[in-house]
Formats: C-alpha cells, structure tokens, sequence
C-alpha cells in the first residue's frame, strides 16, 4: 500500500441528531487521484458525512484536514472556494439559463457594470474541452434542452471550473441508463488521471468493481469495513448488512411449485405493444429485460389495465377479461407495484396505514368503517406490515418518513390484503438498499410459492438474471425472445438489441 | 411541549378571538349574544366543511356563493309565499344542488378543465340564470316555514335558554360530514386522491365516483346554507356573493392544503368560526363592510403563507 499522503482526510468525526447518533467517530480520507467509493444502506451516514466535509453541517466532534491544514467549513460556500465541490442527486441547474450561465451562477465574470458573456463563454469551453468530445452540446446550450446525463455534465464541469481538487458524487447514476452511465465513468476516469480526489457514494456493486481504487463501507454511522482495494461483492454486501447474507437471490422455482396457467395474453396490441402473447403460470417468476423503451413498462400499464391493449384476447384462469382501468384489474386480482413509488405509488401526506390500506378500502361498501373492510381489518393490515418487517416509528406516521424500501413494503401490504392472483413488480428494488432487495426478492418468491403469477420488469439485468424462472426480452414493442434461469447477460443483451434486425432477416427467410 | 406541535393552531386561535370579542361586549356572553353568534355562523360553517371535500380532492368550487344565491331566488319564486309547497321546492333544490355537483364533476373529469375554471364558469353560469329567473330584482317570498330553519329560535332550552334552528342543523350537517370523512372508506379515499391522484388510481380508487360525490356534498351544503340565508336575510339578489370564497378561506384558516390530501373537517368549522369572529370584531369597532373584505384577502394570503411556511419547517 502506497503512503500517498491524503488530499482530504477527516478524522473521529461524530455528529448527533436529535434522537439520532449519525456519525459515530468516523474516520474518512481520500488521496490526489483515486476513486474512493462509500457505501452503505440508506440512511447509514454516506451522505451526512459528505455533508460535514462540505460544511452543510459542523461535526460536533472530530477533525477535518484538507491538504495537510485543518479546516472547519461554516457554509458550503467555504468549502467550495477550497476546492471541495460536492455533486447531490438533485441538480441545483437552472432550466432556463445557458450552461455557461449556470456554470458561473453567482461568480459571473464582469467588465465594469456588466457581465462579461465573452470571457465566461471562453471560460465555458476551457472547461467543456476537459469532457474532450463527449459533450454534445455547448455553452449557450440551455440546460433544459439537456438530457440527465448532459446535466450531470455541467454539474461536473461546474466543479471543474471552480478547480476543485475533491469531488463528491452523491449516486451520481440513480437516473441515468446504461450508455449514459459508462459516459459517465470515462469522465471520472479522466478526473482520476488528472489528479483529482473522488468520493463516489452508491450502493451499486457493479459500479464500486468498475470504479473504485477503495471501498469503505459505513453502516449506522460507524465504519463497517474499509478495503485498499476493491473486494468481492459478498465482502461488500456483508459488511453493509453487518451479518453473513446466506444467498442473495432466493430459490427458483421447484418443479413441483409450477401451477396452472392463471393468466394467458393472446396476440394483444397497442399503440406501443405489439402482438404479445404470454402464458403466466401460478408459481413461476416471470422476468422482463429490454433496453429503455423496449416496451416493459408499456407491457405492465397493459396487463393492469392503466394503458389498456386495443386488440387481442386476455384470460384469467380460462375467463375472459376485458381489462379497461386498473380498478377492474384489481378487482380480477391483477395487481401492479409501480416503478415511481412517489409519482404513482404513494400518497405521501398520508399515514403508513392509509396507504397500506387503500386498495382494500376502494374495494369496500364506501360507507363503511376505514379500518375494518371487507377486505382487512386493522389488525390484518398491522400483521401484513409486520411480517414484511416494515420499519417505522409506528404505522400511524406520514408514509414519507420512511425510507424508499419500507415504503415498498407498504405497497405489498396494500396488494396482498386483496389476496391477488397476478403481481406485477415494476422496478421493485429502484433506489433500495442490498439489504431490502434481498427481502423483497424472497417475499416475491414467498408470494409465488403461495400461488402467485408474478411478473417482474426491472433495469437491473443482474437482479433480472437472478430473480427470474424464465426471462423473456422485449424489443421495439415486441416480446423477442424468452430464455430459462441461467442464461447469460450478454445472450440476453444481444436478443435486447438485435432482435429487431433477426425478425427481418427470420421474416424474410 | 412536543405536543403543542400536534394541536391545529386554529383552534387557539379561535380561543383567544372570542376571548377578545368577550372582553370587548359583555353582550357575547350572554346566550342571545354567542347564540346568535353561532347562527350567524352557520351557513358559513356548513359552506366550508363542504368546500373542504372538494379542497381535499385537490380542487375548488368557486360555485358555491352563486348556488347559494340560485337556491335562495328559486325558492321563493317557486314558493311564493304558498308554505304547503315548502318541503318540495325544498326537495327541488337539493335535486338541482346534486346536479350543479355532477356537472361540476362531470367537467373536472371528462372535459379535463381545472376545477378552478370548471366551477368558475359554473359560477357564472349559475348567476347568470338566477338574475334571469328573477328578471333582475327579487321577486315573492318565503313563507315562514321556509323561514324556519334560518330564523327560528327554540326558547327556555335547559342550560342554555335558547337554540336556533340554525344551529342544529349546522351540527347535524357538519357531523354528518365529519363522519363521512374522517369514519369510512370514501373519506379515506378521497383525502388520498387530493394527495396523490395518479397513486389512488393505480391503487383501484375509483377517481370519478370519488370526485364527483365531493363535488355533490360542497352543492348540496350549499343548497343547505342558502336555505338557512333566505331564512334569517331574506330573499335579495346578492345574498351568495363572495360565499365561496368565505368558505375557502374558512377551510384554510383551519389548515386545509391546496391543492388536496390534508385538511379535517374540525379543523374547518373553527375556520369558519375565525372568520366570523374577526368580522364580529370588525363591526364592534365600527369598521364598514369593504374593511371586511381588505381583511379576509388578507387573512386568506397569511393562512396560506403559514401553512407552507409551517410544512417547511417540519421538513415537509
């Protein structure tokens, strides 16, 4: 191990909330050129932390130096014009204004009373030739017209323009897809040849394996583990959830498991879908890969009824459906876990029990009582939550205090009080920490094995591959080819982003 | 002192108001006084609570006021002073109060058009056929039994001496509504379609039903509160003018959020009785009616600047 001295280090810092010890004597350094990824669940500490170098908060014990001296940051302010530039997950941009208006917010270059738009376009592009020719846009560009990635960019370039030496990335690829991505991790590449310090902070594996040159893991505000270089993913995994994970992804279904076919589509179109046919058979976890816009997410606003086929024929077990709305697929016992928990899946002003309980109280007389439905009562619902190890204060609170992981468990609960024949689990593990994932798998299998259809759409090939009892990959609208448990990323990405070409090809021969 | 952060402010608020308006005319402690208070109080109570179901949707009703204007014309033009035909023009105007509600309803959900506007034209609208039923200037009356409601006063009640009508039906009504908010499944749903109509319809709400019963209680309060008007004002042709937006600034005093998913039916008649105090202290100080107004304007932009402001500092 080399004894680079550090470019920041920080040292037992702790720092108390009320109620709350989220950094218990800390210790945290990062070198001049080297990727340092931090990792933990949420809520460990990752982003508190960062928030105490940067001088959102005072740590109430500890010590911070920044090349060699000792600093305390008051403000955010300071600790930029030392250099520390600290990247959140939501971009503090300016729709509206260009990218080189953005990139000098507040610092504009003036000449006497007016603001110097020459020199800070000059300055712009000093800056954007950094990215070499990866950008696609230039410093008149209004960021709006930017896609998330470019935005990332300018954020990025924003720090470069104020020379900072420490770069903070906050799970910089939380909305970026798979190019988008590896753009993404080129430029810190980049930044790392340049000398710079980087802290990444994600909880994806993948990421930490292509990235980092050291791992520290924290969990409950303490250093679970620190790595000098980057180790295997049950080392990681282990230290973030603090015990032995038995096996990441559970058991795939035994033959025996498998029933009847519960819901069967048939030649079914609409203006995105394209003459799907799917058998989803009780007992079995159906998987759904395709790259952004393959359909996926058309395909389960479909099947619920939000976005409804146009044509075709759809059973359940034997019966004829005519699913129009999601109320009538509810009712015939389709349900769908939406990908945007906060857009689509929770009433966030609401009470953890009001949001576990609504499907069974829209299913309900409307006069009756709230928490004793024809579907679930108080204490059915209390025993749901439970069993899914929802944790909260108490079910009574606002459902946006907990974090994205137990607000999903809340959305199960609201399903499973309707005791549904087909679930469809859009991104059920988007934002969540490894150790929650794990739970929610094992209860998608748990509510298999009970008789469940279960189809998942995720963009997390990995979590795809290792869920699924068979995958079936989309394309264009269409469902392209279906592979058994097993099958390799790169069989799967090739049938994603080929297929169309072989269809001709098969169609013409 | 954690819980003082749980108990709606309006509520102290309200408190220290009749404190006041008690210190300053003895005549308020007196039944007569907070009994003609609280009728007073009334229509605007009723007015609110049922506002607040439309609030709580996610939407406004800027219909109420002309609805009740409509109902206090139309009965005593269908009436005209004939009180064997009391109970079915009665009838007659809840129909056509149900009505306006499924309209309004009907507008918001399959015409798409922000209830704001939805209600505003139906405001408009419902003016305008009340001005043209009653060719400009009022016309017959209300019999007595019409009256009733609004004006009677049941004497040498046990404890308090006396009881308006009035008030008995803002507690029948206003507890009706409690409970069909706060105490049954349509309530719950309802509250978590203003907070998250995309989420409620994914979770099986049936979003139009839902809508349009909110929609159909604020009209019907309001077809309620006309009666209770025309009962103890008498029939004019301005009598629901600036209702609606009474009963909206009475909901949000109480802490309704705009825009939907918060806000308690309690809390909203305490709104209506803040208001009705500040403007009992108005006149106790002699201010003329257009103060009236430069205050509730004023009250309303607070109530709201509050509410955020509160929401923010609770990390909301």
């Amino acid at each position: 191990m080399s004894k680079v001295k550090p470019l920041f280090e920080m040292r037992g810092i702790t720092k108390a909330f009320p109620g709350i010890l989220a950094l218990d004597d800390v210790s945290f350094d990062c070198r001049a050129g080297e990727v340092h990824a931090l990792v933990g669940e949420n809520g460990a500490g990752k982003s508190t932390l960062m928030k105490v170098l940067s001088g959102v908060y005072q740590a109430d014990a500890g010590e911070i130096f920044l090349q060699g001296e000792k600093v305390a940051f008051l403000h955010p302010l300071e600790s930029l014009k030392q250099g520390v530039s600290v990247i959140y997950q939501e971009f503090s941009l300016l729709p509206d204004r260009s990218v080189a208006e953005n990139i000098f917010l507040g610092r504009e270059p003036m000449r006497g009373l007016f603001l110097d738009k020459q020199s800070m376009r000059e300055m712009t592009q000093t800056v954007l030739k950094m990215f070499g020719d990866k950008h696609n846009f230039s410093a008149e560009t209004l960021v709006g017209t930017l896609d998330v990635a470019q935005q990332q960019m300018v954020e990025i370039a924003k720090a470069l323009s104020l020379e900072a030496q420490v770069i903070v990335m906050d799970e910089p690829t939380a909305a970026l897809n798979d190019s988008e991505c590896e753009l993404l991790f080129n430029l810190i590449d980049d930044l790392r040849k340049q000398g710079r310090s980087i802290v990444y902070i994600t909880h994806r594996i993948r990421e930490i394996k292509r990235l980092a040159d050291r791992v520290t893991v924290i969990k409950d505000g303490k250093i679970a583990a620190r790595f000098d270089h980057v180790p295997e993913t049950d080392q990681i995994v282990e230290a973030m959830v603090g015990r032995t994970l038995g096996q990441f992804y559970p058991e795939l279904a035994a033959p025996d498991e498998i029933g009847e076919t519960v819901l069967r589509i048939e030649d079914c179109s609409n203006a995105r879908l394209h003459n799907i046919s799917l058998d989803l058979k009780a007992g079995v976890i159906t998987g759904f890969a395709g790259v952004q816009g393959a359909g996926r997410a058309a395909l389960a606003m479909a099947v619920f009824g939000a976005d409804p086929f146009v044509s075709g024929a759809v059973t359940l077990e034997g019966k004829p459906l005519n699913l129009t709305s999601p109320r009538q697929a509810a009712q015939a016992g389709i349900v769908m876990l939406p990908g945007d928990r906060k857009a689509q899946g929770l009433s966030l002003m609401q009470s953890v029990f009001d949001n576990a309980f609504i499907s069974a109280r829209a299913f309900s007389t409307p006069l009756g009582n709230p928490f004793r439905t024809n579907h679930a009562d108080r204490n059915d619902i209390q025993k749901l939550l439970d069993q899914l190890d929802t944790r909260a204060a108490s079910y009574d609170v606002e459902i946006k205090s907990l974090s994205g992981g137990n607000q999903q468990k809340a959305i199960v609960a609201r399903w499973l009080a309707l005791k549904p024949k087909v679930l469809i689990f859009v991104e059920p593990t988007r934002g969540i920490d490894v150790n929650t994932k794990s739970a929610i798998y094992r209860q998608m299998r748990k509510l298999a094995q009970q008789g469940a259809a279960i189809m998942m759409i995720s963009s997390d090939l990995p979590e795809v591959l290792g869920v699924s009892d068979r995958i079936m990959v989309m394309s264009d609208g269409r469902i392209v080819a279906e592979f058994p448990n097993g099958v390799s990323e790169a069989d799967v990405m090739r049938a994603a982003t080929h297929s169309a070409d072989e269809q001709i090809v098969q169609g013409v021969a | 002192m954690r819980w003082m952060g749980k108990i709606n402010p309006v509520f102290l608020v309200l408190i220290l108001l009749l404190l006041a308006v008690a210190f300053l005319s003895p005549y308020f402690l007196q039944p007569a006084g907070y009994m003609n208070f609280l009728k007073r109080a009334a229509p605007i109570a009723i007015l609110a609570v049922g506002q607040l179901y439309v609030i709580n949707s996610g939407g406004f009703d800027l219909s109420a006021g002309a609805l009740v204007t409509l109902t206090v014309i139309g009965s005593s033009i269908l009436l005209n002073g004939d009180p064997s035909a009391t109970w079915w023009v009665i009838c007659v105007m809840l129909v056509i109060g149900a009505m306006v509600g499924v309209a309004n309803a009907f507008v918001v959900s399959y015409l798409k058009v922000p209830s704001i506007i939805a209600t505003l034209g139906m405001m408009i609208t419902l003016s305008g056929i009340a001005l043209t039923w009653s060719g400009g200037a009022p016309r017959g009356y209300l019999p007595e039994n019409f009256r009733f409601f609004g004006r009677y006063l049941i004497k040498d009640v046990p404890l308090i001496q006396l009881l308006p009508v009035a008030v008995i039906v803002m507690i029948i009504v206003c507890g009706a509504l409690w409970w069909l908010m706060h105490r049954t499944n349509y309530g719950k749903q309802l509250v978590a379609m203003g907070d998250n109509p995309q989420s409620a319809r994914l979770a099986g709400v049936p979003l139009v039903r839902t809508r349009t019963i909110a929609f159909v209680v604020s009209s019907l309060s309001a077809v309620i509160a006309g009666i209770l008007l025309g009962g103890f004002a008498g029939v004019s042709t301005d009598v629901g003018v600036g209702l609606e937006l009474q009963a909206i600034t009475a909901a949000v005093i109480g802490g309704a959020q705009l825009l939907g998913g918060r806000g308690t039916v309690g809390a909203a008649v305490a709104g209506a009785l803040v208001l009705q105090t500040v403007f009992t202290l108005l006149n106790i100080f002699g201010f003329p009616k257009p103060i009236r107004d430069v205050v509730q304007g004023l009250i309303l932009i607070s109530a709201v600047a509050l509410a955020s402001f509160r929401r923010r500092n609770s990390g909301g």
